[in-house]
């Protein structure tokens, strides 16, 4: 059972359960057991182990009477700043420890619409701010392909829980390459899809023009059909797009050569990797000898592209965590003894290091004297860089980058360096400064043999040919 | 200081006046609006501020605000943006107060204000935004805590924001009392100011007549009602004028007013500058507003009260004056028009609406919505007085009362039922006529000699021995008649 479902698509498993080869309690139960047995690895923080075990049940019998729903048969871990009804979710902050959810997202509400089950929460970067999960209030993730070796972030726990099989999918957030970033860390496939795409409602906001929810997995068949049931139009979200959702798992097999642009100063970039380059020269070659028109283009902003993003998450960061404050929920020190030392002591010791450096950073780009010269500056190389990206896709069905510019890197290693951190973030934040889809699949090993990940960015709202080309070459 | 030295002096008043919409639910969440709820009970996780929650505008805030704008001869906006004003206070759960910052929607309108001399002013609106209010924090419910209460958290407002053409306590009262006029005629916020639903911080500086240059500006907070602003406006204006003539020179202050001592003290200590760190609120996209949208808010507007008392005064002829009366309130004013169905006695519908009604409702501490009688009820009662069947002060001391007690029974049952129906036998008038004349002699005497004046003794003589019961036209006639004869 292990090798098989290990590599099995959601569809897979559904037909082995329809045949009576596999049981849903029987599933659940082999992956509690995988839980237990990597619990060293750190990616959940919680396992909803005899919730998981009910809903197999029901929806076993439903299987069995042919009631069941698109996702049955799917054993799925949420990050935890994913709200679930009457489950704590914390952000992986001692901020929120503890805290219950009174609501369920949009996202979760789905996904039980569709009969998946919730297995657990997964560990992550404190409010999803960070790119190796050292941030976390609950400890670092360890990559199950090198334990030495951070396994990306913020959605950490999300790709090393898929990573090790420990859950069958995940689903992680993406405000900067949060989805992407560990996919390509530890191997897997991490989609983030165009910004309004899937409602943020009930996911608990970093950067709110820029968090998307997006799924982690092990085949890119899979993530079309997460995303299918995930996105569509919300009400309560008022940035959700009103499109109607294609049925992207149906539309996998298309033909035909693709025109793909790379960007020659990310190629050329002296931060990049030579192994990391290598992997990408191979794949662009194997492109090209299936007929595929790859070519390099010019991006004269990739220098920017990280400062402004970092500039506008952290502004909008700055505003959008002022609500954990010690006063109505969350943590409140047992220092506090007035109204203003409730909110310097309980912000203090409730959020760690990088959670306030990023609102410290972002209080200053938005006060007066300052606004000018950083937070409208960034809006306006935002669309800049948004207008070049979509120039380019206007000739171009894809962009092809390296997801990020080395591989897993080792723990501790750029955690004191902040700078060092974000500018491991190049190649992914042009995608989400212009809202577009993008996804990291892997592309082979690096000569030490840690995975590499090959990102490509599709048009807006292009998800399904995003999908399918992706589908078509891993 | 003389009345000289405060003469050379002009006060400049702008007033903002946030006016809370009467919506049905929260401005950016589905909970109620409503006012009066037990504390926290009107909160879900949006207003709560709950992890991972997300605005989404009402749009009757929306439609409620362009409706004030075009009350008030305002541009509306196309593209709407909201801003986030970001400060920590306990009854503000989000961190950040969703507003306008840069582009209100409305902007650049005015309303006319009818002076004391009956003069009319011009006063300018600079904008009007849309914005959430925050809870309620209480400091005097409990002696170690202060309470709060986030049912008003997310309540729909609108900052209605004036330029600095206000001159006067006077004038900023007449201001109010029209922005609340139109409020409650638009029916988008009750303006109650004692709740809290219509509130005016008052922004005030002094400077020499014929100045151009503005002074410093001190602003007076949460003042609770118009009068409350007249009174802080004035001892405002003084006291600037005060310091300036002694030498000194005006803080920029936030100020309080207290109603008990009648003053304005310094809201803090301390004065530092808050800095809102104003920026677009990324929740919630561009608010696009068409042509055909807003043309249709317009279409639908209500008369306003300028309208009203326009039509007052051409359509049932009416003085200026009553017009203004009967508009202070739309309730009156429909009701008015409601009685002009059932009477052509326009001016006598007016007088009754203007005296006993009014009087009525001040005793009862009530309001219009509260009043008993049907418009065919009133009007039965103005008819009857018109056809010479009842007098007018019978009718106002006695009927009006009894009916108030009974309203659903007929004026011409009652007026039979109380005995006060004007007796039209002239033999039973003569009767009551020769007997007071046969009474004073001597007055008639001097009635004759030109004391015209005293025939207001006799009929108050003839209307008490006919206990009210006759036609004081006819009574009049015929007395003054018997007096030339006598």
């Amino acid at each position: 059972m292990k090798t098989k479902n290990r590599d099995s698509t959601i569809r897979e498993v559904r037909s082995s359960l329809s045949e009576g080869s596999l049981t849903l309690p029987g599933l659940v139960d082999y992956y509690l057991s995988r839980i237990r047995e990597n619990a060293h690895l750190n990616a959940f923080i919680e396992v909803f182990s005899e919730e998981a075990l009910a809903a197999a049940n029901v929806i076993q019998e439903k299987i069995e009477q042919g009631t069941a729903g698109k996702l049955a048969g799917l054993v799925i871990g949420i990050k935890d700043n994913i709200c679930y009804r009457d489950h704590r979710v914390a952000a992986s902050s001692r901020m929120l420890d503890g805290f219950v959810s009174v609501y369920s997202s949009t996202v979760v509400e789905r996904l039980l619409q569709e009969d998946a089950i919730i297995i657990g929460r997964l560990n992550c970067d404190e409010f999803a701010m960070g790119a190796s999960n050292e941030t976390s209030f609950y400890g670092p993730v360890l990559n199950a392909a090198d334990t030495t070796r951070v396994p990306g972030g913020s959605s950490g726990g999300s790709a090393v829980a898929v990573q090790a099989g420990l859950c069958h999918a995940a689903l992680g957030t993406d405000t900067g390459g949060s989805v992407r970033q560990p996919a390509a860390f530890c191997g897997i496939v991490g989609l983030k899809p165009t910004y309004g795409r899937v409602s943020r409602k009930g996911v608990i906001a970093y950067a709110s023009s820029f968090d998307q929810v997006g799924p982690l997995t092990r085949s890119v068949e899979d993530a079309a059909l997460i995303l299918e049931v995930i996105a569509g139009p919300d009400p309560g979200d008022s940035t959700s797009s009103p499109r109607e959702v294609p049925a992207y798992s149906q539309s996998l097999q298309q033909e035909g050569t693709r025109r793909i642009a790379y960007l020659k100063e990310a190629l050329d970039s002296p931060g990049l990797d030579s192994g990391v380059r290598q992997c990408m020269e191979q794949q662009i070659a194997r492109l090209r000898s299936e007929g595929h028109t790859v070519e390099g283009c010019d991006f004269p902003y990739l220098d920017y592209v990280v400062p402004t993003y970092y500039i506008l998450s952290m502004a909008e960061a700055s505003s959008n965590l002022a609500r954990y404050d010690g006063v109505h929920y969350g943590y409140r020190s047992p220092l506090a003894d007035s109204l203003e030392s409730t909110y310097k002591k309980s912000r203090t010791e409730g959020f760690g290091e990088e959670v306030k450096r990023r609102i410290m950073l972002g209080t200053f780009v938005l006060s007066a004297g300052y606004y000018e010269a950083y937070y409208s500056k960034a809006q306006k190389v935002r669309r800049l860089i948004r207008d070049a990206l979509s120039g380019l896709l206007a000739n171009y069905d894809f962009i092809l980058l390296p997801t990020t510019p080395t591989p897993a890197f080792r723990f501790g290693e750029k955690i004191d360096d902040p700078v060092v951190m974000y500018l491991g973030d190049i190649f992914t934040v042009q995608a989400s400064l212009a809202g577009l889809p993008a996804i990291s699949i892997p592309a082979g090993n690096h000569p030490d043999g840690l995975p590499v990940g090959m990102q490509l960015i599709g048009r807006k709202f292009g998800e399904a040919d995003l999908l399918s080309f992706a589908h078509r070459i891993f | 200081m003389t009345e000289t030295a405060y003469s050379k002096y002009e006060a400049v008043i702008g007033l903002e006046v946030h006016a809370q919409l009467s919506t049905f639910s929260k401005a950016f969440s589905t909970d109620p609006a409503a006012f009066g709820a037990k504390p926290n009970t009107q909160v879900n996780p949006v207003s709560l501020g709950h992890p991972g929650t997300l605005p989404v505008v009402n749009e009757k805030l929306l439609e409620y605000a362009i409706r004030m704008g075009l009350a008030t001869q305002c541009h509306i906006r196309r593209e709407n943006f909201f801003a986030r004003k970001n400060y920590f206070y306990a009854d503000l759960p989000k961190g950040y107060q969703i507003t306008q910052d840069t582009t209100p929607i409305c902007y650049g309108g005015h309303i006319t204000i009818t002076l004391k001399d009956g003069g009319k002013k011009k006063l300018r609106i600079h904008h009007i935004h849309m914005e959430e209010d925050a809870g309620k924090s209480m400091h005097d419910q409990d002696p170690d805590s202060t309470l709060v209460d986030l049912n008003r958290a997310g309540v729909p407002l609108i900052e209605i924001v004036s330029e600095p053409d206000i001159r006067s306590g006077e004038e900023a009262g007449l201001y109010l009392a029209e922005i609340r006029r139109i409020l409650r005629y638009l029916e988008i916020c009750d303006g109650n100011m004692e709740e809290g639903s219509m509130r005016c911080d008052a922004n005030i500086s002094v400077r020499l007549k014929g100045e151009t240059k503005l002074g410093t500006r001190c602003e007076v907070k949460n003042l609770n009602s118009i009068r409350n602003v007249q009174r802080a406006i004035d001892f405002e204006t003084r006291r600037q004028i005060d310091v300036l003539e002694s030498g000194g020179t005006i803080g920029q202050h936030t100020l309080n007013f207290d109603p008990d001592s009648g003053q304005t003290s310094p809201l803090r200590e301390k004065e530092t500058a808050n800095d809102y760190r104003y920026f677009p609120e990324p929740d919630m996209p561009p608010l696009q507003l068409s042509d055909a949208y807003i043309e249709g808010i317009r279409a639908a507007l209500p008369l306003l009260p300028e309208e009203w008392e326009r039509k007052l005064v051409n359509e049932y002829g009416l003085p200026p004056y009553d017009a203004s009366v009967l508009t202070e309130s739309k309730r009156m004013v429909l009701y008015f028009e409601a009685l002009t169905k059932e009477t052509d006695q326009f001016k006598a519908a007016a007088n009754w609406l203007m005296g006993p009604v009014k009087s009525y409702l001040n005793e009862q501490g009530k309001g219009m919505a509260d009043f008993p009688l049907k418009p065919a009820s009133l009007a039965g009662l103005i008819n009857l007085i018109e056809a010479g069947k009842l007098n007018y002060s019978v009718a106002a001391q006695t009927v009006f009362p009894a009916l108030l007690e009974d309203p659903e029974v007929s004026p011409d049952v009652l007026i039979e039922r109380l005995g006060v129906a004007i007796d039209s036998d002239t033999d039973q008038l003569t009767t009551y006529i020769e007997e007071v004349i046969a009474r004073h002699p001597d007055k008639v005497k001097q009635y004759q000699n030109g004391k015209k004046g005293l025939i207001g003794l006799f009929m108050g003589e003839v209307m008490k021995l006919s206990k009210g019961k006759i036609d004081p036209k006819m009574a009049n006639r015929m007395m003054a008649e018997k007096l030339e004869k006598a």
